[in-house]
């Protein structure tokens, strides 16, 4: 027997790996489809796919939009932030307004953990999330999948380290989660101001903290040491203000990616980012635009991830999709 | 109710437990004018002449509940619930004392306001309402409230609830000045540099659901520190709502050094934990999903770990925590209805406080007495009152709760008599509940009536 259709992606974990498998495999031949010349297709024709933002951010925002348009969905793109929050309207009457237009997706990004799974409660469309505060993030890493598959094949066994800003990192939560479901390994590294109270550097994380087997380094040469794949995570400003950090040079000097610590990889390790980089913090010129950076293709994956995301959910009929299961 | 309180009733048959009279047994409880008249040697089957009867056979007979812990939230949120559906909440969970927390609109920072509320509370509580009157003006932590005021105008104690005095030079003088009048300062503790921003438990729950967390530090450090002004000042405390195992270390010292301090425990933080937060009544779910960032679930303080629930009932049940009170929050509909960081923090508690933690007796007695439980809702709170409440004393008010200690219910908040519907236990099922509450001779709740 077939599972439900799919109606919403919150975040990875309530996937098995063989259903992001079957997104990762379909957005192979929406890359295909993206790198056209002509690059329309009438898959989504019809439909209202609504970007509802209340944070900024340019490049996921462009990236399902694109990637909307592509399929031939109408693509209508709100920033929310400012607008309806500023004059007192609560999220729920801005979820119920829009729904009322008759809209078959909503992509959501907001600033609160949670917001999408609210908004999934309170509408009969797709909810696709784009990034929920220091939640989840979960398009971002499938097309983190996407990008590591087509270098390194299967994941089963690659060493994933993740360095950066742990605590307040939804990418990191959700790579995690995804890395793992594919049978990697993955282990962090950052300050242990940025770490949670309850994760101790030098060991590996037991089913009670929700995140098992995650291994956390004691420090960044040895997270770095042997990985398959090195992501480094944007540094926020604010982390110095908040105290978190002495200075961002301190930062860089302790826990960036650069030459050194990417020879430190395993031989023809990919280097990744989520962007947007800060240069000369995070992660050094040279390698970040070096041979072994993936991060201009994480990008191009982005928009192949976000079409087969968007079909997946939406290819069907509303009146299907709400009719729970009948189709199966 | 003046013509109905001179009703003489017979409670007859039931197990009367006075934990202040150390009674536990089956007995008739005699009333007349409003006041306990006599609890018999034992039920006879003798009615004597002109006494109205309830059947109380295998029902348990205790005084009634006292709160010393409560938002009534008139004047000023109406909206949310107001002094009338606030005492009849109470009123069905058994309580036939509360005290009122200050931080009304406007606050009850003078004594014209307590007035106000003490006036109110005469015309259309249906229990007794006792007003606590805040520390400082405004409730905002600058300077003192006039507390010589307050206390005239009949405050308990005081209060910033809500509002932590973080400024420990102003705790100190509160606590001073405190002494003269010889009511008990309860500050809600928080350090909130510490706690920055937090929305629940820091944890590995608010590890995985991405919400910020408070560390329980930030309760155990500000708990420490008014334990230790307490002491410079032997001025009388009274910690509000525990919920740390640090801040119970910290009590037991305070308490070994002979301070005179007391402290209370809510029926959330005795059985909820932050995995609770996950929506699935307190299941750990294999992933995230539409019910988790349950608002209902977010208070402050906040749920905390399962080590800690364990202490603190634990606590309760040897008497170094006094007391358990409700800290009942109720929120409107909107207030909940929102995303998990938006969301108001508070529980609604008055009506499944009881059978909340009856459920805990009810499963394991070696945890937790029925006894001592009972104590902790009525000499306990009392006690800190020092008012001739909580007790079956001949003379006393006639404040009486019939418990029927096999009834199985499942938690349903639109039926709730608040006006608020903001608890996490909706759908749960609990055992024991409040049957019948009296209050200075008239019943001011039957369940019959409402079943």
């Amino acid at each position: 027997m077939m599972a439900d259709p799919r109606r919403h992606l919150l975040d990875l974990d309530d996937l098995d790996a063989l259903e992001i498998e079957g997104l990762l495999n379909s957005a192979e031949g929406m890359l295909e489809i993206a790198g056209r010349d002509v690059r329309k297709t009438p898959a989504l024709r019809g439909k209202t796919i609504i970007t509802l933002f209340f944070e900024n951010s340019t490049r996921t925002r462009v990236s399902f939009e694109q990637a909307g348009k592509i399929l031939g969905a109408d693509v209508i793109n709100v920033a929310a932030s400012t607008s309806s929050l500023s004059k007192g309207e609560s999220l729920l009457n801005t979820v119920k307004t829009l729904e009322a237009m008759q809209i078959d997706a909503l992509v959501v990004r907001h600033p609160h953990s949670g917001a999408p799974y609210f908004i999934a409660n309170h509408t009969d469309a797709s909810v696709v999330n784009a990034g929920d505060g220091t939640h989840a993030h979960p398009t971002q890493s499938l097309l983190d999948l996407f990008t590591v598959r087509k270098h390194l094949g299967d994941l089963a066994g690659k060493r994933i380290a993740i360095v950066g800003d742990i605590l307040y990192s939804r990418v990191a939560r959700s790579d995690i989660i995804a890395f793992q479901k594919m049978g990697a390994e993955v282990v962090v590294s950052c300050p242990n101001t940025l770490l949670p109270d309850e994760w101790q550097p030098g060991s590996i994380l037991g089913q009670q903290t929700g995140f098992e087997n995650l291994e956390i380094a004691r420090n960044v040469d040895e997270a770095v040491e042997g990985a398959d794949v090195v992501m480094a995570l944007r540094i926020q400003q604010e982390r110095q203000e908040a105290g978190h950090l002495p200075s961002l040079r301190e930062y860089s000097d302790r826990w960036g990616i650069n030459s050194r610590r990417m020879a430190m990889a395993h031989d023809g390790a990919l280097l990744m980012h989520p962007g947007p980089m800060n240069e000369g913090v995070e992660i050094a010129s040279d390698v970040a635009h070096g041979v072994q950076s993936v991060i201009e293709e994480q990008v191009r994956s982005g928009v192949a991830v976000r079409m087969a995301v968007l079909y997946a959910l939406c290819a069907r009929s509303r009146s299907a999709r709400n009719g729970a299961g009948t189709e199966n | 109710m003046l013509l109905a309180a001179r009703k003489k009733l017979a409670i007859r048959g039931g197990r009367v437990i006075d934990p202040a009279q150390g009674i536990d047994r089956i007995a008739d409880v005699l009333i007349s004018n409003g006041k306990i008249e006599e609890i018999t040697g034992k039920s006879d089957g003798h009615t004597p002449d002109g006494y109205e009867q309830i059947d109380a056979s295998g029902l348990i007979v205790s005084p009634g509940f006292v709160d010393l812990h409560t938002h009534l939230r008139e004047p000023g949120q109406e909206w949310k619930e107001t002094i009338a559906t606030g005492t009849q909440a109470a009123a069905w969970g058994g309580f036939t004392t509360v005290c009122a927390m200050p931080n009304t609109e406007p606050v009850q920072d003078t004594a014209s306001v307590v007035d106000d509320v003490m006036r109110r509370a005469e015309a259309v509580g249906v229990v007794r309402v006792l007003p606590i009157g805040a520390i400082s003006v405004g409730q905002n932590g600058k300077r003192l409230a006039p507390m010589g005021e307050l206390a005239d105008a009949g405050v308990i104690g005081f209060s910033d609830d809500g509002n932590p005095v973080s400024d420990a030079n102003l705790m100190r003088q509160a606590l001073a000045y405190s002494v003269d009048l010889g009511l008990p300062i309860i500050n809600h503790a928080e350090d909130k540099r510490l706690g920055a921003g937090g929305v629940m438990n820091a944890g590995a729950v608010a590890t995985r659901l991405g919400l910020a967390g408070v560390a329980a530090e930030a309760e155990t450090a500000m708990v420490t520190r008014d334990l230790q002004l307490a002491g410079l000042t032997g001025a009388r405390l009274h910690i509000p709502h525990v919920s740390t195992i640090g801040s119970i270390t910290a009590l037991r010292s305070a308490k070994e050094r002979g301070l005179n301090v007391t402290a209370e425990v809510t029926p959330h933080h005795l059985t909820l934990t932050d995995e609770w937060v996950y929506g699935q009544h307190g299941e750990v779910p294999e992933s995230v999903g539409p019910e988790s960032y349950d608002t209902n679930t977010k208070v402050n303080p906040p749920l905390r770990s399962r080590a800690d629930e364990e202490v603190l009932i634990e606590a309760l049940a040897e008497g170094l925590i006094d007391v358990i009170a409700t800290d009942h929050a109720p929120h409107a509909a909107t207030d909940k209805i929102c995303t998990y960081n938006e969301a108001a923090y508070g529980i609604n508690v008055l009506e499944t406080a009881f059978s909340s933690i009856f459920t805990l007796v009810d499963v394991d007695p070696k945890m937790l007495s029925l006894g001592r439980l009972i104590e902790s809702l009525t000499a306990g709170p009392a006690a800190i009152l020092g008012r001739d409440l909580g007790s079956l004393e001949k003379g006393y008010s006639a404040d009486v709760t019939l418990i029927d200690p096999e009834m199985k219910w499942t938690v349903n908040p639109q039926a709730f008599a608040s006006k608020s519907v903001n608890t996490p236990l909706a759908g749960v099922e609990l055992t024991g509940r409040v049957v019948i509450t009296i209050y200075q001779g008239t019943k001011v709740f039957d369940l019959r009536n409402h079943g």
